[in-house]
C-alpha cells in the first residue's frame, strides 16, 4: 500500500522516535518534535507507538490512499477531510482505498502528526527512519515530502475507527505557554539580574523557528558577569571555547534573543546556554506559533523529574483507555 | 585547569575541563569521555567529546541524575593519569585557497562582515599582521592541525594548529551568521579552522574549499564507503595548496571512485609534542609524504 502526495503542505516530513547515537557526530537524534502526540497517533490506529508518521507543520498536506487503513491524527488543530467530510482529531478513522485525506486550515498549535496504520516504512538511515534534511539522511532521499512521492506503508487494516483520547490528555502548552528550564551549563556567565530578568520577562516565539532550533524576543538583554575572555572563545562575551549542546539548551548569542535547540539540533557551537528546557516540555515546543507569549519557569531537578513523571502518567493513561 | 560539572536539563551531564581551549584541555576531555564509554554505564545513550569538555546524554528513568553525575565524576583521576599519547592518522586534505565558490558566497553577505571592503582571508591576514595574504595562506597551511572535535552538523571537524599559542591564528566569526556556505567550505572561527561537510548556514571566515567529501549519507564515495562520517577527534590533518587544474582533476577522479586520499598511521605524544613542536611536526609529515 501506498500513500500518494497530492500536495505535500508547508515542510510535511516523515518523523519517528529518532537516531540514537550519532550526536558525537553532529547527526542529531531528530524524530518528531512532539513526541507525546506522535506516539498517541500510532496507538489509535494501533501501531508501535515508534511507528514512522508524518508530521506537518502550520498547513497539512493532501494524500490519496490506494487502500483501506486506519488513521489517526494529533497534535496542532488543523481540521481533518477524508473525501471532504470532517473527521474528529486524536481520534482514529477510516480511509478506504481511493479516498483522499486532506486539511483545513490551523486553527491552534503548530504541527500535527498523521499516523497511519502499519507506519510509513521508507528505508531507515542510521536506525531511524526520521528526516535529517541538513544531512540529507532518512525520509524520502533525505528531504520533505514532495508532491508525486508516493510513500510505502506496512498495509495493515488497523484497529478501525471510533478509538479516541479523551480531552484531558490532549497534552498542548497553555496561554501563554510555560516552559519549564532548568538552569546550568554555563548559567553562571550571567550576572543575578540578567537571570531573574530571563524568568520574569515575557518573550514571543520569533519567526526563526524551526526543528533545528526556536528563537524568542521581546525580554531584556542579557547582561554578562565581566570576564578576560578564555583562549580560543572568541571575543563576545556570549561566547564560549565551542563546546557540546544540549538538547533543550538555550543559547543567547550577544545576550539577546533565546535560542532552544530542538530534535534537530547543531550538537555544538561557541555560544554560551544558561540551562536547557527541561525533558516533559520539549513536545510542548514544537506546538508554538510564531509571536505566541511564553514565560519561562525556574524549576530545580526534583521538579524537572517529577514532570518526567507526570508525562510518562498521561501516556500510561491513553494506553489504559485505549486498552 | 579546573574540572566543572553540570548538568545541561534532566538528561545530560556536561564537564568543562577548562574554560580555555589548550591540548592539554582536549586530551584530558577525550581521555574522560573514553573511561565514561568503557565503563559502560547503564542508562547512558550519547557521549560527545568537545575541544575542551564533554557531554554524556542519559535516561533518567534508569539512572538517577546524581549517581550518573557521581559516577562520571570518579572517572576524572582515570583521565589524569591516562597517557596522553595517541595512535591516530595524519591526513593530507587538498585546499583551493581563494576559489571563486567561497569569493560569490563571501561577496553575497559582506555586510556582515566586519570588514566590507575586502575579502575573509584580506581581513584574516590584517588582522593577524601578515603583509599579504599568501603569507597568511602559507602559515594556515604549512604546519599540521589536531582534529579537536566533530560536530555543529554532520560530520564536520574542528581543527587546532599545532604551533605555540603565540603563532596561532585568531579570527573572529561573522558579525551576523551567513545563511549560507558552500559544501566542503575550509574555515576559520576563532582559534579553530573548520571543515563544512554540507551547505548551509555558517559564522566562520572563509579561505578556500576542498574538493575531498568528508561526508557522503548515501556511502557511494569511495573512502567513505564504510562509514558516511570521514572525521573522527585526534585525527591530524595537513592542509595541501592546490590550484584549479588539480581541484578538478580531484573532483572528477571522486566521481569515477579512484580517488585515494593520502593517509599515513602515526603516533602523536603531548609531552613530546610539547617539548619539541616543530621536530613533532616534522616527524609526521615525513610519515605523509612517505605514504
Amino acid at each position: 500500500m501506498t500513500l500518494k502526495i497530492k500536495n505535500p503542505g508547508l515542510a510535511t516530513s516523515i518523523q519517528d522516535l529518532g537516531r540514537i547515537g550519532f550526536f558525537h557526530l553532529g547527526i542529531p537524534l531528530g524524530g518528531a518534535m512532539d513526541r507525546y502526540a506522535l506516539r498517541a497517533a500510532n496507538m489509535l490506529v494501533g501501531n508501535d507507538e515508534g511507528a514512522a508518521c508524518l508530521e506537518a507543520v502550520f498547513m497539512g498536506p493532501e494524500i490519496e490512499f490506494t487502500q483501506t487503513a486506519t488513521v489517526a491524527v494529533t497534535g496542532a488543530l488543523l481540521p481533518i477531510k477524508v473525501d471532504g467530510e470532517y473527521q474528529e482529531a486524536w481520534t482514529s478513522f477510516v480511509v478506504k482505498a481511493g479516498q483522499t485525506l486532506s486539511f483545513d486550515f490551523l486553527q491552534s498549535g503548530a504541527r500535527i502528526y498523521i499516523a497511519v496504520s502499519g507506519g510509513i516504512t521508507t528505508p531507515e538511515a542510521l536506525g531511524s527512519r526520521s528526516t535529517y534534511p541538513i544531512g540529507a539522511l532518512g525520509g524520502v532521499e533525505g528531504r520533505a515530502i514532495q508532491a508525486g512521492d508516493e510513500l510505502p506503508t506496512g498495509g495493515s487494516q488497523g484497529l478501525g475507527a471510533g478509538r479516541t483520547v479523551s480531552e484531558p490528555l490532549r497534552r498542548k502548552p497553555g496561554t501563554p505557554a510555560s516552559l519549564r528550564v532548568l538552569p546550568g551549563l554555563y548559567w553562571h556567565r550571567l550576572t543575578d539580574e540578567a537571570g531573574a530578568g530571563f524568568f520574569e520577562d515575557e518573550w514571543k516565539v520569533a519567526p526563526e523557528a524551526d526543528r533545528m532550533g526556536y528563537r524568542f524576543k521581546g525580554g531584556r538583554p542579557l547582561e554578562f558577569v565581566d570576564r578576560e575572555q578564555p583562549f580560543g572563545a572568541g571575543a563576545d562575551p556570549s561566547n564560549i571555547v565551542d563546546g557540546c549542546y544540549s538538547y533543550g539548551s538555550i543559547q543567547v548569542p550577544g545576550g539577546t534573543e533565546p535560542i532552544v535547540l530542538h530534535r534537530d539540533a547543531v550538537s555544538g557551537g561557541g555560544y554560551f546556554t544558561l540551562g536547557a528546557v527541561i525533558s516533559a516540555d520539549m513536545d510542548l515546543i514544537g506546538q508554538l506559533q510564531p509571536h505566541t507569549s511564553v514565560k519561562f519557569e525556574k524549576v530545580d531537578m526534583a521538579q524537572a523529574l517529577e514532570a518526567r513523571k507526570e508525562r510518562k502518567g498521561m501516556l500510561a493513561r491513553i494506553r489504559e483507555e485505549l486498552g | 585547569m579546573k574540572t566543572r560539572y553540570t548538568f545541561g536539563g534532566d538528561e545530560h551531564v556536561y564537564v568543562e575541563m577548562d574554560d580555555e581551549m589548550s591540548l592539554d584541555a582536549f586530551f584530558k576531555s577525550l581521555s574522560m569521555s573514553n573511561a565514561v564509554r568503557d565503563a559502560k554505564i547503564e542508562g547512558v545513550t550519547e557521549i560527545c567529546p568537545a575541544n575542551a569538555s564533554f557531554q554524556v546524554r542519559f535516561d533518567p528513568d534508569v539512572i538517577a541524575p546524581d549517581d550518573i553525575m557521581a559516577k562520571v565524576k570518579e572517572l576524572e583521576h582515570k583521565a589524569e593519569s591516562a597517557e596522553k599519547r595517541l595512535t591516530t592518522r595524519i591526513i593530507e586534505i587538498p585546499v583551493f585557497y581563494k576559489d571563486p565558490w567561497t569569493h560569490e558566497t563571501l561577496m553575497r553577505f559582506r555586510e556582515r562582515h566586519q570588514d566590507p571592503n575586502g575579502t575573509d582571508l584580506d581581513y584574516a591576514a590584517k588582522i593577524n599582521g601578515y603583509a599579504s595574504v599568501d603569507d597568511f595562506i602559507e602559515a594556515h597551511h604549512s604546519q599540521p592541525w589536531f582534529v579537536s572535535m566533530v560536530g555543529f552538523v554532520a560530520g564536520l571537524p574542528f581543527l587546532y594548529q599545532l604551533v605555540e599559542r603565540d603563532k596561532q591564528l585568531q579570527v573572529p566569526k561573522y558579525l551576523s551568521p551567513r545563511t549560507d556556505t558552500p559544501k566542503l567550505t575550509v574555515g576559520y572561527g576563532g582559534c579553530f579552522s573548520c571543515i563544512y561537510s554540507v551547505r548551509g548556514a555558517g559564522g566562520y571566515q572563509m579561505f578556500g574549499v576542498t574538493p575531498m567529501p568528508i561526508y557522503d549519507p548515501e556511502q557511494k564515495v569511495a573512502h567513505l564507503k564504510d562509514f558516511m562520517v570521514f572525521f573522527k577527534p585526534g585525527d591530524i590533518v595537513k592542509w595541501k595548496p592546490i590550484d584549479r587544474a588539480e581541484y578538478d582533476a580531484i573532483v572528477a577522479a571522486v566521481e569515477d571512485g579512484t580517488y585515494v586520499p593520502r593517509i599515513a598511521k602515526v603516533e602523536f605524544d603531548l609531552d613530546e609534542f610539547n617539548a619539541d613542536m616543530r621536530g613533532t611536526n616534522a616527524k609526521m609529515l615525513e610519515a605523509l609524504n612517505d605514504a
